[in-house]
């Protein structure tokens, strides 16, 4: 006798802690793989899986055996032309069919690679793997107007709306059951006496009896009949809470200048750069907006297609983004329920009086606006005036405020490790 | 048996396979094998998918095993190569236990799924019931517990003293597993609850004994003292290189010893499995070959069915030849069918050939000469025993020999007259596993003094050790704790050493 099991419905990642385990013990190859990965990848693909390759020796499981050497003897099968006692040239620069018997590979294919691949979630992992977003903070506990419903049970008291159909049929099912159960069961007892008498039935006693039998039949019938179908205490209501939900929005300013002296390799490294962010602050947050704001002269709020791919000509006066940011920041995002990142891109060019004004408002408005600040210079010449005027920001506001400089698209993905990495201060929060 | 029976008595033809379809399938087959006398353990067949078969793939097909990096590569290993199509998955995995779990892909058809329990529910099945390797070295009913027990342990120990230390000692315990097999005694069989009350006791006596033999106090009676400075330690070389560790290691914790004692216990199951490749898949085939034929005589399926079946059977049991480029050595189920098959035919129609090397078996009822021969027989002395002229013409056998300072490859034997008892000895010795493993003991052990170690390794046909062995001599060197020196030795000569420390020059 066989038992024959379907086993199907049982999961079916019964590997994956082992799997886990092969990762956290590859860790600093994969970490390798992924970071060659975000500078090389176009950006529209950042946000899938990898392939990892590990060198097959770092991956080799050791175990004694016998190594090429020696004297080995084999049989083969398929002879065709061979007699006994034929001497055959050895194969150039090789040990000869001889000795390699013993490991027969079920390693795949000998010293090839190990080639896996890993899942979006596990790339982006590794990608942002031990940064974190510096003073982050759930927003608003107490002016909470978010809230969730969530189910809590059945209860019996409640609108007719929240009705259950089902639990309260039941009840009443029963409930009928119940208060039924005497009259049916002497009803019952009556039919099973009349049926028995019909069967000698003939003295008019007899029929006296069995008339006698009918009314009671009858009698305990509107009884049952009686007993009420649906009653109130049947009845069963849906019960709903509304719980507070925190609030964990975020919002994105994507500040870039887009005068003429930004080439679209240089856009190209900032929105990597602003992907990067973007991806970060999706792990993080519920629910993120972002705002593009792109200058020259003036500065405009536009879409994400305009943003990175229109040009302009013109002059620069990065100021005029700073206004408009901080006046999109008190129309729209209140700093109580919002969770404000900017990040700003530049090649460092700016009107040279505008420098000052830049860090004046930086450091009387905007600072205190958001939660943190970077500013990446993209360029490969000497710094100019706005770059001295943030570096002064950002000696007095450490905490808020963070510039680096980029040369080219390699430097991304380090830059940003650094901008978000871990603080001390952070992780004993 | 008339082959036009009534159309009733056929089993449903269709491709898709359902549950009632493989319990009748089942049945029919069991029957069929029960008046062919297979003895088999109770079958549970298990449907899975295929993503499940890489997962039992990766466990070395076991139903549940303690957590490690390495099955996780192999689970991605498999799952790579699988998605790019560059293999297939195996039809069945079948687990020696008892009930015998037999694993069934849900995509494979009804014939496959037929063709899967002939091939395992009662091939596989019946020679983990008879063959005398799995009667000494495994107990089929209570392996399921012991993978429980490991598993659960494995777990604690995780928790307790963290992931990373159980790894370590988990992957120098792998390195080692093969060398982690006794061969000449028997294991007592152990349940769960017995495994678990003497695993405690086992914890303390142990320690004792091991700070015994390492005890540092100064012993003040001379004569013990000199008598003690004689002593070898230990008294014969051991074999069982786990087994030395777990006893006798000085450094070991509790837990570590008994991690030592669970990978033992592991590789002392699969052991019989690695000496019996060819006879255990060549008994499977040569019943499902059986079995299916019989369903088809009985008029149970149709031609098409059975058409279907033939194909799948030469594609498992096809033998490449050494200049193709499919080959990759000798295929046991290859191998073990035809010989198994050969033995039929001996016992049945003998040739004058046959009578003279087989003068025994010739005549002789087939059914209980294959069964003599599944029961008593390990890979190396089955073929020594039964491996006829016939199928070493039929696979066109021949023999070489390969001595690295020569720059030829000699023809030893071919498969005529004057070859076949040199050429079946030499094929006999490809799957000694004394002979495909090296020889490596633990020699002498410096009790009084560094408390090094020393391994010896005697050469087999002046072969050198791989190029793993100071990565393995490492991983024995954490478990023993002091340094470990592996000398390798040809004849009288030592030829290499290798330590845990630096590289040695000679």
């Amino acid at each position: 006798m066989s038992y024959i099991i379907d086993r199907r419905l049982n999961g079916k990642h019964k590997s994956s802690v082992n799997r886990q385990r092969f990762l956290r013990r590859y860790r600093e190859h994969i970490r390798k793989a992924v970071e060659e990965a975000v500078n090389q990848r176009s950006i529209q693909d950042l946000d899938r899986g990898e392939q990892i390759t590990i060198p097959k020796r770092d991956i080799h499981e050791p175990n004694f055996g016998h190594g090429s050497g020696g004297k080995g003897s084999i049989v083969h099968p398929g002879n065709k032309e061979f007699a006994t006692g034929d001497r055959i040239p050895k194969p150039e620069g090789g040990g000869g069919q001889g000795a390699g018997q013993g490991n027969a590979s079920n390693q795949g294919e000998g010293e090839d690679d190990f080639v896996f691949q890993i899942s979006q979630e596990e790339f982006l992992d590794f990608v942002f793997e031990d940064l974190a977003l510096p003073n982050l903070v759930r927003k608003d506990l107490k002016e909470i107007k978010e809230f969730s419903i969530k189910h809590a049970g059945i209860v019996s008291e409640g609108t007719p709306s929240k009705l259950n159909i089902v639990r309260s049929m039941r009840n009443a099912y029963a409930r009928r059951m119940v208060m039924s159960s005497g009259s049916r069961k002497k009803l019952a007892e009556a039919e099973a006496e009349r049926e028995a008498l019909l069967k000698l039935a003939d003295s008019p006693e007899e029929k006296a009896k069995i008339a006698w039998l009918d009314e009671q039949i009858e009698l305990f019938r509107q009884k049952i009949e009686r007993t009420p179908f649906l009653d109130t205490y049947d009845l069963r209501y849906n019960h709903h809470v509304k719980e507070p939900r925190p609030s964990s929005k975020a919002v994105m300013f994507c500040i870039m200048d887009v005068s003429g002296s930004m080439t679209q390799e240089t856009k190209n490294v900032a929105k990597r750069f602003f992907i990067l962010l973007y991806l970060f602050l999706n792990r993080n947050y519920e629910k993120i907006d972002v705002v593009f704001i792109r200058h020259h002269t003036s500065a405009k709020e536009v879409t994400e297609e305009e943003f990175f791919y229109s040009r302009e000509t013109g002059g620069t006066i990065v100021s005029s983004a700073l206004k408009l940011m901080e006046k999109i920041v008190k129309d729209r995002y209140s700093p109580d329920q919002w969770n404000i990142y900017a990040a700003q891109a530049s090649d460092g060019d700016n009107w040279d009086d505008d420098s000052r004004i830049c860090r004046q408002l930086m450091e009387e408005e905007i600072v205190d606006l958001v939660q943190y600040f970077t500013y990446i210079e993209i360029t490969p010449r000497e710094h100019q005036s706005l770059w001295h005027a943030y570096e002064q920001v950002q000696t007095n506001h450490p905490k808020n405020f963070a510039m680096r400089h980029i040369v080219d698209v390699g430097d991304i993905y380090p830059v940003f490790r650094d901008l978000f990495q871990r603080r001390q201060h952070e992780s004993n929060r | 048996m008339s082959r036009t029976a009534k159309k009733s008595d056929r089993l449903s033809q269709g491709p898709d396979w359902s549950f009632e379809l493989i319990q009748q399938y089942d049945d029919e087959i069991g029957k069929i094998a029960k008046e062919f006398g297979l003895d088999t353990y109770p079958n549970q067949i298990e449907i899975i998918s295929s993503e499940q078969m890489m997962d039992a793939y990766a466990s070395v097909g076991m139903p549940l095993g303690y957590h490690h990096w390495s099955y996780g590569k192999q689970f991605l290993e498999v799952e790579q190569n699988y998605k790019r199509g560059r293999m297939g998955l195996a039809y069945e995995i079948v687990i020696n236990s008892s009930p015998c779990i037999a694993y069934l892909m849900e995509e494979n058809n009804m014939m496959m799924q037929a063709l899967v329990i002939a091939h395992a529910c009662y091939g596989h099945n019946s020679f983990f019931k008879g063959n005398y390797l799995f009667r000494t070295w495994t107990d089929a009913t209570a392996i399921i517990d012991y993978l429980v027990f490991a598993k659960k342990y494995i777990l604690e120990c995780e928790e307790k003293y963290g992931i990373e230390e159980v790894e370590l000692t988990l992957d120098s315990c792998h390195a080692l597993m093969n060398f982690g097999v006794d061969r000449y005694k028997r294991p007592v069989p152990l349940s769960m609850t017995e495994e678990k009350a003497r695993q405690d006791e086992r914890e303390q006596i142990l320690q004792q004994q091991v700070n015994d033999l390492w005890r540092t106090i100064p012993v003040f009676d001379r004569a013990e003292e000199e008598q003690q400075k004689e002593r070898v330690f230990p008294s014969e070389p051991q074999e069982n290189l786990l087994y030395f560790l777990e006893k006798n290691a000085p450094l070991l914790k509790p837990w570590q010893r008994e991690i030592i004692r669970i990978v033992r216990k592991m590789a002392q199951y699969f052991y019989p499995q690695r000496q019996t490749q060819v006879m255990n898949e060549g008994w499977a085939s040569f019943w499902h070959y059986t079995l299916m034929n019989e369903l088809y005589n009985r008029g149970k399926v149709e031609e098409g069915f059975i058409l279907e079946f033939l194909q799948s059977h030469t594609n498992v049991v096809s033998q490449p030849s050494f200049d193709s480029p499919y080959y990759s050595g000798i295929n046991p189920y290859a191998l073990g069918f035809a010989i198994y098959s050969d033995i039929k035919r001996i016992c049945e129609n003998p040739t004058s050939e046959d009578r003279e090397w087989f003068p025994d078996i010739v005549g002789k009822p087939w059914l209980e000469v294959l069964d003599f021969a599944m029961r008593n027989f390990k890979d190396e002395s089955f073929i020594l025993q039964f491996l006829s002229p016939k199928v070493m013409r039929d696979f066109r056998f021949f023999g070489i020999e390969n001595d690295v300072l020569d720059p030829f490859v000699e023809v030893k034997e071919i498969h005529d007259d004057s070859g076949f008892r040199g050429l079946r000895q030499r094929l006999a010795q490809q799957y000694n596993l004394s002979h495909r493993e090296p020889n490596i003991q633990v020699q002498r052990v410096n009790l009084y003094g560094d408390r090094s170690l020393v391994l010896k390794h005697t050469m087999d046909g002046s072969r050198p050790l791989n190029d793993d062995t100071v990565e393995v001599v490492k991983h024995f060197k954490r478990l023993w704790g002091f340094d470990v020196r592996l000398e390798s030795w040809d004849g009288d000569r030592l030829a290499q050493v290798y330590s845990s420390e630096a590289p040695v020059e000679i």
